[in-house]
This record gives structure tokens, C-alpha cells and sequence, in this order.
């Protein structure tokens, strides 16, 4: 409680204090949230391009002009960056957690404000760096977004490779130092914060996937500033930490004895682990969702939370699935082949459990709760193309082919978009104290479902054809004409999804100031902050501190007044 | 709403699983030892997948339409979930996972753990920003010195792996920008790359391998049928990645002799 007091602080005055430089939590979630919406149209108009260049590669077009071959690639690096990094690790932990988790565990502020701030404003100083990249001299690097050395660490190894490389590595080196902030700001927040009776076993799951993605963060991100420091000083002062003694188009480079695969080690080592990053809030937020709006307990609350721990223990030892043909021991592929079979394990586990909230239910289809359906299907579908890939054997044809980007768009990009997009419907009335309009929620939403799979399914076809990923066009090779037209369908399912993303946009910002007005507990749900006013007070409660006396869930308890029994809920039947 | 989603999930579940089992778009004609076991361990895979991925989503469409707000009037079935269930559940997914994982891993040794059979056909592949080439050492079997400083890519062949002529191993190797094997040999190939990372992928042979500057790297293979096949690049090397392709002749033992004396007569 000691803590809590010294946190509990002033209501700021003035516009750049209280919107700008905020140490609300509140307010700092948003700045997270609105930078990784305009971070997702950056990223999406990027990959539409590159999706309109590979089928129609001599196109000219409005302000861009002809894409050519490396303009391509530095379309897909910096999709892939800005993806990674500024949305999927930004909007579900930074932005949603930001806001809901001091709520959720009845704290009124995070445990270290001024570290949030900094660590906000640390990521979009990162973002800034990023973008400028386009606008150098030879413009963004065309390495990937897994920057693989020696193409990374070279400056003569094509467009882009000179300054726009040394921005980009810049850029995620200062992001990692912002998430290392945010990390640790979580995890205390987390095990000192909680209000009276708020136990670990009664957080919402959305709290424990904050609180696991955060420790994954911690670990994972330091790991990728060091690699990153190696990169710059190997591409700025000479040094050969990734590059041996290499030949490029017939010129001796200065470097030698370095190894390739060591930045491959030291990146996946983050890499993987960072899967996990943007895909646990998602869980988190499809379990709160699916139990409320099943009106049921989540099925396994226990199991849900042992899940998530062994996903976050086993994340960190599977790195090496991304490497079956990179050159490394084959002996290893064995350990990290089992390694990853068993993390499907606990994801199986919360598939079964979320089959299991919706069994004998009483399910309302708000939009929100949409979006927490999509999100399983989606998850189901991205996590059973995991096992091909993670049997070497199988790698062979696989690796590096459209059926990985089939494979890893459905299940950390696109489910955890729907994450998101579940979020923000569900969380929108306690944001702006509007509702969002539900006709354009379930538009969007039909579309945006149908539409990602119709660009991300064929692309395990493609994959499985031999089509090779980051491929600008298919002319060259007799066997990708037969794709062509595989090709053009994706193309034309993305060009009609990307266009009913103005669908979600144009809800958010109309419903922001037009929505009808929301109550306190629009959806009847359970946790926190739905308890307190909607927007909620500076101090979150107002004044006082929450007491807890239920668990997350408890909807439809027998015997119960209503058909939800709130967390803060004093009288009530004794649950758990 | 109920209804709705269960037929655009069991549509969508329909769709995916119809171009699977109707392999209208599949791994291309195996011509290499490998793909049979290959194409087996994958269709195994893509069946126990299958049934999990119809399994799943069909019981989400079922239940999202069974159990909808507006048609149930009997209580909601309270509970916070079911031990038993649970074990018996992971159980099952912990054996199918780590048991498909385990089926596989004899293909996976045989080409990577032990050399080359005795008999088999050296074969050297450098990959180089956009291109690659093939080495084969010659009547005195071994490969002739190359030096970083004499690599001249613009001159291509033999200039363009840097071969060293002053060394008498060099003498009889032959450097070509295509590529020939004799069917039904095992192919002892050593994979280099002299500037940034590509990786050697033949489709039909079911073969990939990563070439990686600084490491050279042993695997071998054995095609099964005389033809034509496409090489492609599959790490990301720079612009021209989408163009560094090559061919794979495979041909008679007797084609592959004259092939290869033909290339000699030519170097002398």
C-alpha cells in the first residue's frame, strides 16, 4: 500500500503535460496505441505495393513511379520491421497493457511514470530513425527485416546498404532500450502494485500474458542491442564480428574470420521469443474476451496460466528452427526440432480451453467478441502449418518458401491483428466513453476475415509448389509461371482487405466523437475497469482503492443475482 | 450472427483443406532418392494436420452457432474446467508432435551426418551476387587452389571462383555455369560462397542447402531421373536474388562422360 500512495499523483495541468509528455498511463497507452495505428497503414501500403509490383512488375504508378527489383526489397525490409517492431510488439503490449494493466490489478498508476514516458517517447524517437531511412541517399536497406550478415554488414552489398542500413539497425537498437524500459516497468508494476486480494491466480489472463511477454522482453531485447552494436561496428569501424574474409563483385573487404552465423544465433535468439511478444497479449485479450462474452469462466484458468509460462520458458530454447539450412550442426536440429513439437503443446492446450469456454455457452456476438473468435480460428490455422517447418526433414523444401510467410502472417501477424482489433472494440467505450457503430464492426470484420484468408492460405500452396519467398518477380524461373495466377488472386484478395481497413477507421474516428455514449460496464463484464468510471479518473478509482474478492471470471455462477459476479463484488456467492 | 459464422468458418475450412486434398497446387515431381521418404513424412504430416485443423474448426463453428445467445434458454454449464480432459489432451498432442519429429530424423542424418558414399561425383557450387557456379576437379580428383584476389566475376567461370591455374590440381578442373550429373550417382557436393549468403535450392531434388561465406559445407544427394531442372536461389542476396537461378542436366553415365571431356578438350 506504501508503494501505492507514492505513486498516487497530482492530476497534471496544462495541454503538453497532460497529452505530450504524460506520466499517465492512461494517456501514454493511447500515444502507444495511435503510433502503432499509423505505424500498421505505413506497413499494410507498403506490402500492397510489393503485392502489386509481383504481379504487374513494369507498372507505373501515381507519385511512386516504376518499383523495381530493389525497390521491392526495401519494401518488404521495412514492412517487416515496422510490422515487428512498431505494431506487433508496440499496440498489445505497450498500448493495451499500458492502459488496462495497472487498472486490471487495481493500481492507479505503472509502478515507474517517468520511465513509461521516457519509454515511449524512446520508441517513436526509434520510429522517427526508422522512417528517415527512406529519405537518405540510396534509401531503406534491402537486407529483410532478419537483416542477415554479411548482407547487412556491408556497405557495398546493394542499394540501400549504406546509411539506410546503419538507420535501420540504429533504429531497432533504440527500440530495445525503449522495451527493455517498458519491460521492467511491467514486471514491477506487476508483482508490487496489485491492490488487496488481487493474487496472482486472480489476475486476468490478460495481466499474465503482460506480465510473460514482459519478461520474455527483458531477456530477449538486451540480446538484440548487442547484436545490433556488433552490426554497427562491423558496417561503420571495421571490425568482423558477422563478416569473414568475403569477395564482393570482385573486391577484397577489409573483414576476416567473422562468422555469419553468429548474428543468425544471436538474432533468432531474440527472434523467436519476439513470436511470442506479439502473439500472448493476443491469447490474453481472446480468453478475457471469449469468457465474457460466452457469459461462462474461462475453461482451465490454471492450465491457461501454466501455458503461458511454458510457452514463454520453452520460447527461448526453439531459436534454432529458423536455421535447419543456415549451416549449423545438423545434430542441433534434433534438440530444437523437439524443442519446438513441444511448445505446440501448451498452444494446443489453449486452443482446447477456448473450445471449452464456448462449450454449453450463452454466446453474445458483440463485435469484440468477433474478433476473439477470428482470433482462434486464425490461431488454428497459423499453428498447424508449425509442425511441418519444425521437422527438418520437411524444412528442406519448405524453408525459406511462401508456406513460412503463409505460416507466420497467420499466426503473429494476422491473429494478432485480430488481438488488436478484438481490443479496441472491446476496450473503445472505456477509452473515449463512446460505443463503436456495430454494423461497420461486423463488416469489417467478415471482410477482414474472409480476405486474410484468401491471401494467406494459398500461399502454402506456393510454398509447397517451391515458390522461394522475397522473390520482386517470378520471370525468370519456367516453374513459377504456373503460379501466376495463385499470384494475381492473392493480389487482388489484398488490394479489397487493405480497402476495408478504412471501414475500421472510419468507426473509430466517427464512434471517438459521434458513438453513442457508454455506461460504466457496457459489455457486463467482470474485471476492474469495468468497475470504475468510463473514461476512468486520473488516479484510475478515484480516490480509492479497489478490494478484490473473485477470481477474473465469474459469469453465469449458479445461485448469483446476475449473470456476472464482479471482481470488487463484496456480498456474492463464494466462488473461487 | 451464430449461424453466419459457422458457415464462413466451415466455408473457409472447406476451401483450405479442398486444394490440399485435390493437390492442385503440390510439391513439384521428385527426382532424387530423398523425395520419395520426403513427400511421404509431408503427406503423413498434412493428414494428421488435416484432421486436427476439420477437428478445430469445425467444432468452432459448431459451437459459436449451437450455444448463440439468442437460441439458448437452459443455463449456462458453470464450470472452470475439467483436469482429466486436460491431461489426456496434451498427452495425445505431446505423442503426435514429438512422434512426427522423431519419423523423420534418418533422412535428416543420412545426408548431413555421413560423407559420401565411396563412387560418388564431386561437384563444387560457389554462389556469387547473381550467379552460381560449378566445379568439378578432373581426372586427378582434387579441386585446384582458389584465391580471393584473382575472383573477377565479370570474366566469369573459372576467373570467377578465383581458381589459381599455377596450381596442378588446377590444371584439369572444370568450371561451368551449368550444371551436369550423371543419374543414379550419389553427388558429393561442396557448397561455398565468396560474398554474402545464398542458398542452394533444386525443388525436384527436394535439396536445400544455405551456402555461407567462410563455411564450406559437405551434403550429398542422388538424382533418380534424367532431365532438366531449375535451381533457384532461396536466401535473400541482394536485388538480383530473384534472378540468380541455374539448370541441373541430369544424363546418362555415357552423356555425362562425353560432357565432361568435352569441357576438358575445351580447356586445353
Amino acid at each position: 500500500m506504501v508503494a501505492q500512495d507514492a505513486h498516487a499523483h497530482a492530476g497534471p495541468q496544462g495541454f503538453i503535460r497532460k497529452y505530450v509528455f504524460s506520466l499517465d498511463h492512461k494517456v501514454i497507452g493511447l500515444q502507444y496505441y495511435f503510433l502503432a495505428l499509423s505505424a500498421v497503414f505505413v506497413g499494410m501500403l507498403l506490402s500492397l505495393l510489393m503485392r502489386i509490383h509481383m504481379i504487374w512488375p513494369t507498372a507505373i504508378l501515381p507519385i511512386i513511379g516504376e518499383i523495381k527489383p530493389e525497390t521491392y526489397l526495401q519494401l518488404l525490409t521495412m514492412h517487416g520491421t515496422i510490422m515487428v517492431f512498431f505494431v506487433l510488439t508496440t499496440a498489445p503490449q505497450s498500448g493495451f497493457g499500458n492502459y488496462f494493466l495497472p487498472i486490471q490489478i487495481g493500481a492507479p498508476d505503472m509502478a515507474f511514470p517517468v520511465l513509461n514516458m521516457l519509454s515511449f517517447w524512446t520508441t517513436f524517437v526509434a520510429y522517427m530513425v526508422l522512417l528517415a531511412a527512406f529519405f537518405v541517399t540510396g534509401g531503406a536497406p534491402l537486407h529483410g527485416w532478419t537483416g542477415y550478415a554479411p548482407l547487412s554488414a556491408l556497405t557495398n552489398s546493394g542499394p540501400g546498404e549504406q546509411l539506410g542500413a546503419d538507420l535501420w539497425i540504429t533504429s531497432i537498437a533504440i527500440f530495445c532500450i525503449a522495451s527493455l524500459m517498458g519491460a521492467l516497468n511491467f514486471i514491477t508494476t506487476v508483482l508490487d502494485l496489485r491492490c488487496k486480494g488481487m493474487t496472482m491466480m486472480r489476475m486476468p489472463l490478460t495481466c499474465w500474458s503482460w506480465f510473460i511477454t514482459a519478461i520474455l522482453g527483458l531477456l530477449a531485447f538486451g540480446v538484440l542491442l548487442s547484436a545490433g552494436i556488433l552490426l554497427l561496428l562491423d558496417r561503420n569501424l571495421g571490425t568482423s564480428f558477422y563478416v569473414p574474409l568475403v569477395v564482393v563483385n570482385g573486391q577484397i573487404m577489409g573483414h576476416k574470420g567473422g562468422s555469419p552465423l553468429l548474428w543468425q544465433h544471436l538474432f533468432w535468439f531474440f527472434g523467436h521469443p519476439e513470436v511470442y511478444i506479439a502473439i500472448l497479449p493476443g491469447m490474453g485479450v481472446a480468453s478475457q474476451l471469449l469468457s465474457t462474452f460466452a457469459r461462462k469462466p474461462i475453461f482451465g484458468y490454471k492450465a491457461m496460466v501454466y501455458a503461458l509460462m511454458a510457452i514463454g520458458v520453452l520460447g527461448f530454447g526453439v531459436w534454432g528452427h529458423h536455421m535447419f539450412m543456415s549451416g549449423m550442426s545438423p545434430y542441433s536440429a534434433f534438440a530444437f526440432s523437439i524443442m519446438t513439437m513441444a511448445i505446440g503443446v501448451p498452444s494446443a492446450i489453449k486452443t482446447f480451453n477456448w473450445l471449452g469456454t464456448l462449450y454449453k455457452a450463452k454466446i453474445r456476438f458483440q463485435t469484440p467478441m468477433l474478433y476473439a473468435i477470428g482470433f482462434v480460428s486464425l490461431f488454428v490455422s497459423g499453428g498447424l502449418s508449425g509442425p511441418f517447418l519444425a521437422q527438418p526433414v520437411l524444412d528442406i523444401p519448405l524453408h525459406d518458401t511462401a508456406f513460412v510467410v503463409g505460416h507466420f502472417h497467420l499466426i503473429m501477424g494476422v491473429a494478432a491483428i485480430f488481438g488488436m482489433f478484438a481490443g479496441t472494440y472491446y476496450w473503445f467505450p472505456k477509452m473515449f466513453g463512446r460505443m463503436m457503430n456495430e454494423s461497420l464492426g461486423r463488416i469489417h470484420f467478415v471482410i477482414t476475415l474472409i480476405g486474410t484468408y484468401c491471401i494467406f492460405m494459398p500461399m502454402h500452396y506456393l510454398g509447397m509448389a517451391g515458390q522461394p519467398r522475397r522473390y520482386s518477380q517470378f520471370t525468370e524461373l519456367a516453374y513459377l509461371q504456373n503460379l501466376m495466377p495463385l499470384n494475381r488472386f492473392i493480389t487482388y484478395a489484398a488490394i479489397i482487405t487493405v480497402a476495408a481497413q478504412l471501414i475500421f477507421v472510419i468507426n473509430l474516428f466517427w464512434s471517438m466523437f459521434k458513438g453513442p455514449k457508454a455506461s460504466d460496464n457496457p459489455w457486463e463484464a467482470t474485471t476492474l475497469e469495468w468497475t470504475t468510471t468510463t473514461p476512468p479518473p486520473h488516479d484510475n478509482f478515484g480516490g480509492h482503492t479497489p478490494v478484490v474478492y473473485h477470481g477474473p471470471y465469474e459469469y453465469s455462477v449458479p445461485g448469483a443475482a446476475k449473470d456476472y459476479i464482479m471482481q470488487t463484488d463484496p456480498a456474492g456467492v463464494p466462488t473461487h | 450472427m451464430g449461424l453466419a459464422l459457422l458457415v464462413i468458418i466451415w466455408l473457409i475450412t472447406f476451401f483450405s483443406t479442398y486444394f490440399f486434398v485435390a493437390q492442385t497446387w503440390w510439391l513439384p515431381h521428385g527426382a532424387a532418392k530423398a523425395a520419395a521418404f520426403i513427400d511421404g513424412q509431408f503427406a503423413l504430416t498434412y493428414i494428421l494436420m488435416g484432421i486436427v485443423f476439420v477437428a478445430a474448426q469445425g467444432a468452432l463453428g459448431y459451437l459459436v452457432w449451437k450455444y448463440r445467445a439468442s437460441a439458448n434458454n437452459g443455463p449456462v454449464g458453470y464450470s472452470h474446467g475439467n483436469t482429466k480432459l486436460e491431461l489426456i489432451w496434451t498427452t495425445l498432442t505431446a505423442i503426435l508432435f514429438i512422434g512426427l519429429n522423431l519419423m523423420g530424423s534418418h533422412v535428416w542424418a543420412s545426408e548431413r551426418f555421413d560423407p559420401a558414399g565411396p563412387g560418388s561425383v564431386p561437384v563444387e557450387v560457389t554462389g556469387m551476387q547473381f550467379a552460381w557456379y560449378f566445379r568439378y576437379p578432373g581426372a586427378d580428383g582434387k579441386y585446384g587452389r582458389t584465391e580471393p584476389k584473382l575472383m573477377d566475376p565479370s570474366a566469369g567461370s573459372e576467373a570467377a571462383v578465383g581458381l589459381d591455374t599455377t596450381d596442378p590440381a588446377a590444371k584439369d578442373d572444370v568450371v561451368t555455369g551449368t550444371m551436369y550429373l550423371p543419374v543414379n550417382r550419389e553427388v558429393d557436393l561442396t557448397l561455398r560462397a565468396v560474398d554474402v549468403i545464398h542458398s542452394f535450392f533444386v525443388p525436384s531434388f527436394r535439396f536445400k542447402q544455405d551456402a555461407v561465406p567462410g563455411l564450406i559445407i559437405h551434403m550429398h544427394f542422388t538424382p533418380t531421373e534424367i532431365g532438366e531442372y531449375e535451381i533457384a536461389c532461396a536466401e535473400l542476396c541482394g536485388l538480383g536474388h530473384y534472378k540468380m537461378h541455374g539448370m541441373v542436366h541430369v544424363v546418362s553415365q555415357e552423356d555425362f562422360d562425353k560432357w565432361l571431356a568435352a569441357r576438358e578438350a575445351e580447356k586445353q
